[in-house]
């Protein structure tokens, strides 16, 4: 079974998925971290807030937001595959309705989100 | 009329009296725009080596004897067309995730007692003599379990989960599919036996949810969804025991 998953784009894809949890709990310990430095004072807190600014910083979280949204998608996308059926109206919800639900609803909550954000930082 | 066209066709070959490992061999196959890679088959067996082996029935995909590795992809033969793949090279193999007992012919007898411990028969609720008369069901009850009716056994699902692949003990798609059919026939009452294998060692939590198996399955059976269907009942029994009396114990 060595290297079983690259011999199918299918499988590839389902790894590159799951890797890409990896980046969803880098991101987590990066906020946790913020909020440990939160706790231990004034000067820490803005020390961790300028260690966000530095370029480096900057860089890797674009590289998380590619790999999160990636994880997001693929995600959504095994909705119709784990979730018992959805009957509405005695009718069974097509997966792709099921799918594209969900990306929309990500899609909006991320727009509020970034809406609440830009006006506190205005 | 216009030039025969030929195309190669590279056979995963294992004959177990004279080879200690699976080989390859290619064959120049003419085809017309009709044949399936089924017929490929058969031409090679009947012109070129008659020691080839592989199962086949009906030609058109309802048996589920025809299955194979087509180009790395499991797939009925029978409905895959040599047109398709022309002028690339076709690699037939045995199905991936079996062992093989001749060319391409696997050993199904691990799918068979995995079919056979997953009870696929109605357990009925409460028995009823034939004065009672029939088993009364509505068409909403119907719709719940007749996709998962529509599994021919072929055993696709099998060659596209790596689970299988790692733990040959798993149970699988196609059998937890079928145990699904049954647990959520409204007049089977077996639910309780059925959800003590899925929720083993060999159960449900082997997937991780890959979903190949539901990608491959020739009659949308999606398997897939009902192994996961179960892991969610297989969950609720876990937790439900320590509110039930007993701890759900018989």
């Amino acid at each position: 079974m060595d290297g079983w998953w690259k011999k199918n784009p299918f499988y590839v894809e389902y790894m590159v998925h799951e890797a890409t949890a990896l980046f969803v709990a880098a991101y987590a310990i990066v906020l946790l971290v913020g909020l440990v430095r939160l706790g231990q004072g004034l000067e820490a807190w803005t020390g961790w807030l300028e260690a966000m600014k530095s370029p480096l910083s900057i860089v890797f979280h674009l590289a998380l937001l590619v790999a999160i949204a990636y994880h997001a998608l693929t995600w959504f996308k095994l909705f119709p595959l784990t979730m018992p059926p959805i009957v509405v109206n005695g009718k069974r919800v097509e997966p792709n309705v099921v799918v594209s639900t969900g990306w929309t609803a990500a899609i909006i909550a991320s727009l509020a989100l970034l809406g609440i954000v830009w006006r506190i930082a205005a | 009329m216009s030039e025969q066209k030929v195309i190669e066709i590279e056979v995963l070959r294992y004959l177990p009296e004279s080879d200690q490992a699976p080989r390859s061999e290619v064959y120049k196959v003419p085809f017309t725009d009709d044949m399936s890679v089924l017929q490929g088959a058969q031409y090679i067996k009947d012109h070129f080596d008659g020691s080839l082996t592989f199962r086949w029935s009906c030609r058109m995909a309802i048996c589920g004897s025809c299955g194979m590795m087509i180009n790395g992809i499991p797939k009925l033969s029978c409905e895959t067309f040599i047109r398709d793949y022309y002028p690339n090279r076709i690699t037939i193999e045995a199905l991936a995730n079996f062992p093989i007992e001749k060319d391409l012919v696997v050993d199904l007898s691990g799918f068979i007692e995995k079919l056979e411990a997953i009870q696929p028969y109605i357990i009925p609720k409460e028995p009823r003599t034939v004065e009672q008369g029939e088993y009364i069901q509505t068409p909403a009850q119907f719709a719940e379990y007749i996709q998962f009716t529509s599994c021919i056994n072929c055993t696709l699902c099998y060659a596209a989960c790596p689970q299988v692949g790692l733990n040959p003990e798993f149970i699988g798609p196609a059998a937890i599919a079928l145990a699904h059919r049954y647990n959520m026939d409204s007049r089977d009452g077996g639910q309780a036996q059925r959800m003590e294998l899925l929720a083993s060692e060999d159960g449900v939590y082997n997937c991780s949810a890959v979903g190949y198996c539901s990608e491959v399955c020739p009659k949308h059976v999606d398997p897939g969804n009902a192994v996961n269907i179960n892991k969610i009942n297989a969950a609720k029994d876990y937790f439900l025991r320590f509110l039930s009396p007993k701890g759900g114990a018989k």
